[in-house]
């Protein structure tokens, strides 16, 4: 009876894991191919943040967020039918480019010089700056208010870095997601969140927190996101900036930023967007 | 790797993970030693509750204990360790409470390391203490633990040594030790992420090595010949 027991608990325990392992290889598939480079055929493999509300997302089987349709307007320029997505998170970006698991990466990649002796970089296609996510009734109006504040941030990332440049007298509290700081802002044990104001805006916006938190909408940065290809592939990169070119002068640029930062009630700052693209090299 | 020093505070990160580790052994080794006395004691309620605590928190990820220590204890029941309004109270509650995290989870596995030790002591050393007249604390102090510390010595090692290492998921709360510094560099220069992987992996290399060599020498030598 005992011996039968244990042999269901083992049974039932497999079972768990395989389902397991079948629901994590759906988003596993993407990485899996070996299709040709960007050059050929009509398929294309894009890397894109899948958690990111807002810019990349990758929820109930579906890829939603800014990013995703500047990324399939890019694709169809190109002439590209079989659109793959695959997941980039920031660490990777540059070795998933680098060992060709991608041909383009759209995924709040910020152009910056040290990037640019791993990769190259078309656009940018959008400029996004630093702001702040604070509590609805908060009176913070903008960084400089900030001083013996406490923040919160990603640990590594660029906002993180800049507010420990520029605001000594601030606290940062840094965590590996954003989504632990979110809470902590809401209940006021933290006074605010900060990172780029396009990822900010995507949690505003989201249900749980809807008119908790509101973005204080001064930045005190410039981060002009690109595409990631390969170093080097002047031809592709072209061929991009011609897409992206496109999307701004037919108004379908507009639209996906009406679209995904709209609901958030985000204001577009218009002096720097839509960008001018920068020269291939 | 010049540049890597002059744009990255890497030895205060090293710094920060000795300091962890450090503190972190000191109060597992205690509190450890304590579980394990509960453990093997005449008081079944404390044999019960020291049981109870190791499998519950050997079987919990570390990355849990340390985020619930600062996101459950510190932000929602407001324990604070360092005074809440100094200059530095996120980074110094940080610190403190991913110590008390990996003293909470490690002291599970120094306790059953401890145990094993005891194993090693026969159990005739343990009668001979009671027929002399001594009581449970006192065979405890002056027969046992003796010879079960010097037996413990290796799997004590092995526990210290997974410790060091583990000091990294202090970053999951922001502390700005070695792991952190390594995310930080590979964030920002992506160029030099060999020179970056070879720098941590070579200070993990220069603290456990040695480290391993010394006490396995250690537990050679201070081993009860029987």
């Amino acid at each position: 009876m005992k011996t039968r027991r244990i042999g269901a608990l083992i049974g039932a325990t497999t079972l768990a894991l395989a389902l397991g392992a079948c629901g994590s290889s759906d988003d596993g598939t993407a990485s899996g191919g070996s299709s040709g480079s960007a050059a050929d055929g009509d398929s294309i493999k894009i890397g894109i943040k899948f958690d990111q509300p807002g810019l990349g997302l990758f929820d109930a089987g579906k890829y939603s967020g800014f990013d995703v349709d500047v990324a399939n307007y890019v694709a169809k320029e190109l002439g590209k039918t079989n659109v793959t997505f695959i997941q980039s998170p920031s660490k990777q970006r540059e070795d998933l480019i680098a060992t060709g698991q991608v041909d383009l990466i759209f995924a709040t990649y910020s152009i910056t010089d040290e990037r640019k002796q791993k990769v190259s970089f078309a656009g940018p296609y959008f400029v996004a700056g630093q702001d702040l996510l604070v509590a609805t009734d908060s009176d913070i109006t903008g960084p400089e208010g900030l001083d013996g504040k406490k923040l919160c941030s990603v640990t590594s990332s660029t906002s993180a870095q800049k507010v420990k440049d520029s605001y000594p007298g601030v606290q940062l509290q840094n965590f590996d997601t954003y989504s632990k700081c979110l809470d902590l802002v809401v209940n006021g044990q933290l006074d605010a969140l900060t990172t780029d104001n396009t990822i900010l805006a995507g949690y505003a916006a989201q249900p749980a927190y809807k008119g908790k938190l509101k973005v204080v909408g001064k930045t005190f940065s410039e981060e002009r996101y690109g595409v990631g290809l390969k170093k080097g592939d002047v031809a592709l990169c072209e061929k991009v900036n011609t897409a992206l070119k496109k999307m701004v002068d037919s108004g379908e640029w507009q639209k996906a930023v009406d679209a995904n930062f709209g609901p958030a009630g985000f204001k577009v700052d218009t002096a720097t967007n839509p960008p001018k693209t920068d020269a291939c090299s | 790797m010049d540049e890597l020093f002059d744009q990255f505070d890497i030895w205060s990160a090293f710094g920060q993970t000795i300091y962890l580790a450090f503190f972190s052994a000191l109060g597992a080794l205690i509190l450890g030693t304590v579980l394990a006395v509960m453990r093997v004691g005449p008081v079944g309620i404390f044999n019960r509750a020291g049981a109870a605590y190791v499998n519950l928190v050997r079987n919990t990820p570390l990355t849990l204990i340390v985020t619930f220590c600062l996101l459950a204890l510190h932000y929602q029941l407001k324990i604070n360790l360092a005074p809440a309004t100094s200059s530095t109270s996120i980074v110094d509650n940080g610190v403190r409470w991913a110590i008390v995290g990996l003293i909470v989870y490690h002291a599970a596995f120094v306790c059953e390391a401890l145990r094993s030790g005891i194993n090693t002591v026969p159990p005739g050393q343990a009668e001979a203490a009671r027929s002399i007249g001594l009581g449970f604390g006192q065979s405890l102090r002056y027969v046992v633990l003796p010879q079960a510390f010097r037996g413990a010595i290796a799997p004590l090692a092995s526990v210290l040594i997974a410790l060091i290492k583990n000091t990294t998921v202090a970053y999951a709360i922001g502390v700005a030790e070695t792991a952190a510094f390594m995310r930080d560099a590979l964030e920002f220069r992506p160029d030099l992420s060999l020179m970056i992987f070879l720098l941590v992996a070579g200070f993990f290399v220069l603290l456990t090595m040695p480290l391993g060599i010394l006490l396995t020498n250690l537990s050679q030598r201070m081993a009860v010949k029987r």
